[in-house]
């Protein structure tokens, strides 16, 4: 697997599937995407940098652990749903707010904070045991 | 996009549009907790001197809300919290009634009896695979699982509180861990999903997935839908979850396998859950279904507490042992359930809390026996009355009430189950109650003979351990005290456990609460 | 198509079961995947089928058409499909696990937990 082709196209497709995951992310707002599926193309990117890197390097590149990834995730998620408590309303009701960024009002929600969530836990858990099935690949 | 306070729509259709009291938040703020609790918890996992500090203060927390949601519950009756505003059916319920907060109260002490043991007994290992962030998520599930009103998303508790369960099981991944996990992970799994297969039928045949609109659906469909089927699935699901007799070999396959103060959450928590999903559905929404398979539940009831006392009687190693008294008394809980009836549901609400406390107490107090005698098996250990009489005083108090002698809390919910199902009829089920009661008396008085009061065999004599910190023997005394004193003053736990069954076997008030204007539709 | 699609359940279940039946973890693996895909072929089949419109609301309407799809299920299909998927991953890495460990895939001869020749407690002192 370890080729120069590979090596060399990695980083680049790496970026781009990060990108993407972000934009699919943001885009399941309104239209098909979201946290889910985002955090599964970013855990994918990841995957592929460790085939073609190693695993030490991807654990480097990625700074915290990925289950510490997951844990933030969770916390997004769960706050998210609490955030409701002061708004008098019950459990997981989106609350919007509408600030107006450079004169453009942009539309803000406790469903986008807990989406982003999803993104993390998924992204950490799924990144997690791909990293643990190719280490044990190499071992 | 257009700000809701400028839609035309009128949202009083379709959501609840009164302002939530805050005092509404107790049925989510256990969940709410322990997720976010376990979520710090990953993010800090390797700085593992803060676990302790986070955690054991959380559980503290988990049962003071707990209690606080069981004395709400208790005085004004069952409430709801429909998430998103969405009314019901349409948005998920949690709707809190008094089984489900007495349920969730018990395992919260257990829970922190567990933690605090975990503070000396897992080691740096165990902490860094995740010992406390898997504690916190698995009380998620648990409580979860006891508080909602969907039954979707009872099924998704169940998953959270699997997969918790599994992260737990294999801690350190010893080989015998990974034996015992993969038995207990398979058979799981798939009475988790017989469990999802019944939802969706339920969702078939009722168009709808909450608990109060099922009940309030089922007499409609009652001589149309095939329901008597429907309930069979959802007993072999959840007799699977609970370890009941055709399909209980799992549990001791994989409970002696872990850390034994995971096993002691284990043996308390996790077949409850499944008990008290057996009794939510069978007792709540199909009451005419379960008096017709009364018998098989009757039939299976009996055979699952002589098999467990029997399989207790014949096991050395003493976490396979209190395995089999698990299983034991699962087979008393669903002899309840058979029975039906206010007597009857009573008494397997009361036994279920009973067991909790208790089988958590045994897998503890075998965890310090193996800890000073240096061994789990009967044929080693010995002397350890002699070694430590405060844990031979435990002990005693820990058999009496697992077996149900008096003056412990085993007592009271044998003695309902017994006259209710005396007042039935049903001999044969009261002598399988009794002689599994004998047979536990006799295995437990075997171990007290051979571990404790037996002189020390010369072969085991080794190093003196160091005395129990409080961290091991302080769990063990309050769980013990918890015993005694609802055996000496059983007044409060049976009147509660009355009052379930009764919100049991007349859902209006559970219904009403959900539904307070008569719902939408 | 409901019909249909109750008889493809029915295959589903008859081979997860089959699968599920055998002595080796692999095979059982593979049982518990097609299990869970046929239950949320169940799950989907029970909200009832219906084609050709999407449970989107127009932008000149405040709520759904009335053949529109059932979006309940999709719903409770997808929360299904990332509990099972999970779950698949985290038994593969058990199963891959319990080879390196056991040293075998055939459950009969997985009985470190449980060994053959477990002593029974002493008859007396």
């Amino acid at each position: 697997m370890n080729t120069l082709i590979l090596r060399t196209v990695a980083p680049p497709i790496t970026a781009l599937m990060l990108v993407f995951s972000v934009f699919v992310l943001l885009r399941g707002h309104n239209e098909p995407g979201g946290g889910f599926i985002g955090g599964l193309i970013a855990a994918s990117a990841l995957a592929i940098y460790g085939i073609a890197y190693g695993v030490s390097a991807v654990r480097h590149a990625i700074r915290f652990h990925p289950m510490a990834i997951a844990g933030f995730g969770l916390l997004v998620g769960a706050l998210s749903g609490v955030v409701s408590i002061f708004a008098g309303v019950p459990f997981m009701t989106g609350l919007w707010i509408y600030p107006s960024i450079f004169g453009v009002e942009v539309p803000l929600a406790t469903v986008i904070s807990f989406d982003i969530g999803v993104y993390f836990v998924v992204l950490g858990s799924v990144g997690s045991i791909a990293l643990a099935l190719e280490e044990r690949e190499t071992d | 996009m257009a700000a809701p306070t400028t839609a035309p729509i009128d949202l009083s259709a379709a959501m609840v549009m009164a302002p939530t009291a805050l005092a509404d938040w107790l049925v989510i703020a256990p969940m709410g907790l322990m997720i976010t609790l376990g979520a710090v918890l990953m993010m800090v996992r390797h700085k593992l001197h803060l676990h302790g500090w986070i955690a054991i203060p959380g559980l503290v927390a988990l049962v003071i809300l707990d209690g606080l949601l069981l004395w709400r519950v208790a005085v004004d009756g069952p409430f709801t919290m429909t998430a998103g505003r969405w009314l019901p059916p349409f948005g998920i319920s949690f709707t809190a009634d008094l089984l489900g907060a007495l349920l969730a109260f018990t395992s919260g002490i257990v829970a922190l009896a567990a933690g605090i043991y975990g503070l000396r007994d897992i080691n740096a290992t165990g902490r860094r695979y995740g010992f406390f962030p898997f504690l916190m998520l698995l009380m998620a599930g648990v409580t979860g699982a006891f508080l909602t009103g969907d039954i979707f998303n009872l099924y998704v508790w169940f998953e959270v509180l699997l997969i918790s369960s599994f992260g737990l099981l294999i801690l350190g991944s010893e080989r015998q861990q990974v034996d015992g996990a993969l038995k207990y992970a398979v058979l799981n799994l798939i009475g988790t999903t017989l469990f999802l297969i019944a939802v969706g039928y339920v969702y078939a045949i009722f168009g709808t997935l909450n608990m109060a609109d099922i009940a309030r659906k089922v007499p409609e469909q009652r001589d149309v839908a095939p329901l008597l089927t429907l309930s069979t699935l959802f007993i072999l699901a959840f007799a699977m979850k609970a370890a009941a007799f055709p399909v209980n070999f799992w549990l001791p396959a994989s409970y002696h396998t872990p850390r034994v103060v995971v096993s002691a959450l284990f043996g308390g928590l996790l077949t409850k859950v499944g008990v008290y999903a057996m009794i939510r559905v069978m007792v709540m929404l199909f009451p005419l279904e379960r008096e017709e398979l009364s018998l098989l539940l009757a039939i299976a009831a009996a055979l699952t507490m002589v098999l467990g006392a029997l399989g207790a009687l014949a096991q050395s190693d003493l976490r396979r042992m209190a395995g089999f008294a698990v299983i034991a008394g699962i087979g008393n809980v669903v002899a309840g359930v058979a029975i039906g009836g206010q007597t009857g549901i009573s008494g397997a609400i009361l036994y279920a809390l009973h067991s909790i406390v208790a089988m958590t107490a045994l897998y503890l107090l075998a965890g310090e026996a193996a800890r000073i005698g240096g061994s789990w098996s009967l044929q080693t250990l010995g002397g350890l009355y002699r070694q430590a009489p405060g844990l031979a005083v435990s002990a005693f108090v820990i058999f009496f009430a697992t077996a149900g002698l008096p003056p412990f809390s085993g007592l009271w919910p044998k003695i309902i189950i017994l006259k209710a199902a005396l007042d039935i009829g049903a001999w044969w089920l009261s002598a399988a109650l009794l002689v599994s009661a004998l047979i536990l008396t006799l295995t437990l008085g075997r171990v007290f003979l051979l571990a404790f009061w037996r002189p020390q065999l010369a072969s085991a004599v080794g190093e003196p351990v160091s005395p129990a910190t409080w961290h091991r023997s302080g769990p063990l005394v309050g769980l013990v005290a918890v015993l005694v004193f609802f055996g000496m003053f059983p007044d409060l736990p049976v009147r509660l456990s009355q009052g379930a069954a009764a919100t049991l076997l007349d859902p209006t008030a559970y219904i009403q609460s959900v539904f307070p204007t008569g719902g939408a539709e | 198509m409901e019909t249909l699609f109750s008889l493809l359940i029915g295959v589903f279940f008859a081979s997860a079961v089959y699968l599920m039946l055998s002595k080796h973890t692999v095979r059982i693996l593979l049982g518990i995947a097609i299990l869970g895909n046929g239950v949320n072929l169940l799950l989907f089949t029970a909200g009832r089928l219906t084609r050709e419109i999407p449970p989107i609301i127009p932008f000149d309407s405040d709520v759904l058409p009335s053949a529109a799809a059932n979006p309940l299920p999709q719903a409770l299909i997808l929360t299904a499909i990332v509990i099972s998927f999970s779950f698949f991953a985290f038994l593969l890495v058990l199963t891959y696990r319990g080879y390196q460990e056991l040293g075998t895939d055939n459950t009969d001869e997985m009985r470190l937990a449980e060994p053959k020749d477990e002593s029974l407690p002493p008859l007396g002192y």
